[in-house]
């Protein structure tokens, strides 16, 4: 068995494997973390100036929404490159999993926000109106009533944000981030070692399957049905 | 006590004004439940929602018990808020939380009572409204007539002196709306609160009002006890919300008499002359033989009354109808 296994997977370096999961899955959760505490903020703000809503604020809305719109329609790969500077600004390094956060969170917490938003404007207007009479504060209004009852479509939001941070991690490596993708491309492709590319795919796959599964399980538990 | 004095509203659409309210005069007095009908568009959505100014006014000042509501800073309006309580057609309830953290949430947002205070005012509402037994149930559980309880429940929890109900029975079947009704009616009587209710039907409003404003086309077309206007309205619109609710085409019926021979009179009794037996004994002493064409014998809140359709032949007319008038009861002449 031992034999057959050293034979299929002979490039395979289980060692490398891991400390480039261990780095991806440290990508993953750092840039998760300040994608949230960036975009949701962000998201609520874009919710409330926008058009007929509580704090309705056009040119500010216009704004924040075209900042939004310019930082997606960037490729990721350009953005790696074209946040070098910024990078080692905040970080002190353009490399690993340092170097990777910060263009991980620029290029994902836009597209959070606008998911956040959306999330938001599902909400019924009824209930806001409900809490209004009730005698809320705008302030009450967001966190006792916007933020809990959107708040399975807030965790949709970022399982799906999580999934696209899967797939940016793997970009990431061409810039010297190291982690799973970063092996993928340097032995499963340049050196044309197909056994390292299988597994680093299939490795990928379990991860975003893990993620999605947990999500759907969240979201149906918040949903409260 | 509420008083609009010459409260209006409009909305600009696309630079336009549209007058959603014209100017509007109108009294409800404390503790009674006040209606106001009308069909989608008339201006009484937006009259309810000047109350507690979920709507600003355009104009015109709307006094609560003598405070001017319409000066009311941000922070006087929310204490004002807590004390008016509304309940909603689609109930808007938190599906994220369960029903008696529903029913806690105004008193939370008040910010003014102890947990455990807030914990015996929640089971004794969801008592009164005979939901005890599902306070860890979320909404997304429950039926509509058990959601628009837990809706006025949560109206209820910071006692308020107002209750505004915005077509709160409208999204139920009859069955659960008679007894959401009962439970409205049992609310007014037992904690003295005044409730303004709207609706498009007059059934709502002749089984539960004292009191009824008919809205037209952002006008107050009609306005008085609901026995009066129920039983002999004046405008158009009155008339034909009155006929709705009898379920019968006017003309219709009209065109059946036309074969019946004799002078035909529309009875109008109300209260105790309901119960009376007048028609026999008026028959008896006038000559006057009758035939009954239609008729009905119905409540007006706690008001028995009666409409009769008569034909008459023979005997002495005019006898027989000053016995009716004399008797208290209302007599039209049809033909």
């Amino acid at each position: 068995m031992d034999a057959f296994f050293s034979g299929l997977f002979s490039n395979v370096d289980w060692y490398d494997i891991w400390l480039a999961t261990l780095d991806t899955l440290l990508m993953l959760g750092g840039s998760l973390l300040f994608t949230l505490l960036l975009g949701l903020p962000l998201g609520v703000l874009l919710f409330l100036t926008g058009p007929r809503q509580l704090f309705e604020n056009g040119p500010l809305y216009a704004f924040l929404s075209f900042v939004v719109n310019v930082l997606r329609s960037l490729p990721f790969i350009i953005l790696l490159i074209v946040m070098i500077p910024f990078t080692v600004l905040v970080t002190g390094t353009s490399l690993g999993v340092a170097g990777a956060i910060p263009p991980l969170v620029v290029g994902a917490a836009p597209f959070f926000a606008r998911l956040v938003e959306t999330a938001l404007r599902e909400v019924d207007r009824g209930i806001i109106e409900a809490t209004q009479a009730m005698g809320a504060s705008t302030r009450q209004i967001i966190f006792s009533a916007l933020l809990p009852e959107a708040r399975p479509g807030i965790i949709a939001a970022t399982t799906v944000t999580a999934i696209t941070l899967v797939s940016y991690t793997a970009m990431a490596g061409v810039v010297g981030a190291g982690g799973l993708g970063d092996l993928a491309i340097r032995f499963g492709y340049q050196r044309f070692q197909t056994d390292v590319m299988i597994v680093t795919v299939v490795l990928l796959l379990v991860l975003v399957q893990i993620l999605q599964s947990v999500g759907d399980k969240l979201v149906t538990h918040f949903s409260r049905k | 006590m509420i008083e609009f004095q010459d409260v209006h509203k409009t909305y600009r659409v696309a630079g336009r004004e549209i007058p959603a309210l014209h100017p509007t005069r109108l009294e409800i007095c404390a503790g009674e439940v006040f209606g106001l009908i009308g069909h989608s568009g008339a201006g009484k959505s937006t009259l309810l929602r000047l109350i507690n100014r979920l709507e600003e006014p355009s104009g015109g000042r709307i006094l609560v018990n003598g405070e001017d509501v319409t000066a009311l800073d941000a922070e006087g309006l929310r204490r004002f808020r807590q004390r008016v309580g509304m309940i909603f057609q689609h109930f808007n309830l938190l599906m994220s939380k369960t029903v008696a953290d529903n029913v806690a949430m105004p008193l939370r947002l008040a910010g003014a009572y102890s947990k455990s205070e807030i914990d015996r005012r929640v089971a004794a509402l969801l008592q009164r409204v005979g939901l005890e037994d599902h306070a860890r149930k979320y909404p997304a559980q429950l039926s509509g007539g058990q959601k628009q309880r837990v809706g006025i429940a949560r109206a209820l929890a910071t006692e308020p002196d107002i209750l505004l109900c915005d077509e709160a029975t409208s999204a139920l079947d009859p069955q659960t709306t008679t007894q959401v009704l009962q439970l409205l009616a049992e609310i007014n009587r037992e904690l003295k609160l005044t409730i303004v209710l709207i609706t498009h039907e007059m059934d709502v409003i002749r089984r539960v009002c004292d009191r009824v404003a008919v809205m037209d086309a952002g006008h107050i077309v009609e306005t008085g006890p609901v026995t009066a206007v129920f039983l002999h309205p004046q405008h158009p619109t009155t008339h034909r919300f009155v006929l709705e609710d009898e379920a019968v085409d006017e003309r219709e019926q009209h065109e059946d008499f036309n074969h019946v021979p004799g002078r035909i009179l529309r009875l109008t009794f109300q209260g105790e002359s309901t119960y009376t037996p007048l028609l026999g004994t008026v028959a008896r002493e006038t000559g006057v033989d009758y035939s009954i064409l239609s008729g009905r014998i119905d409540h007006i809140k706690n008001t028995p009354y009666g409409q009769l359709t008569l034909a008459l032949i023979g005997g002495d007319l005019a006898a027989a109808m000053s016995r009716f008038e004399a008797a208290d009861v209302h007599v039209e002449v049809l033909r």
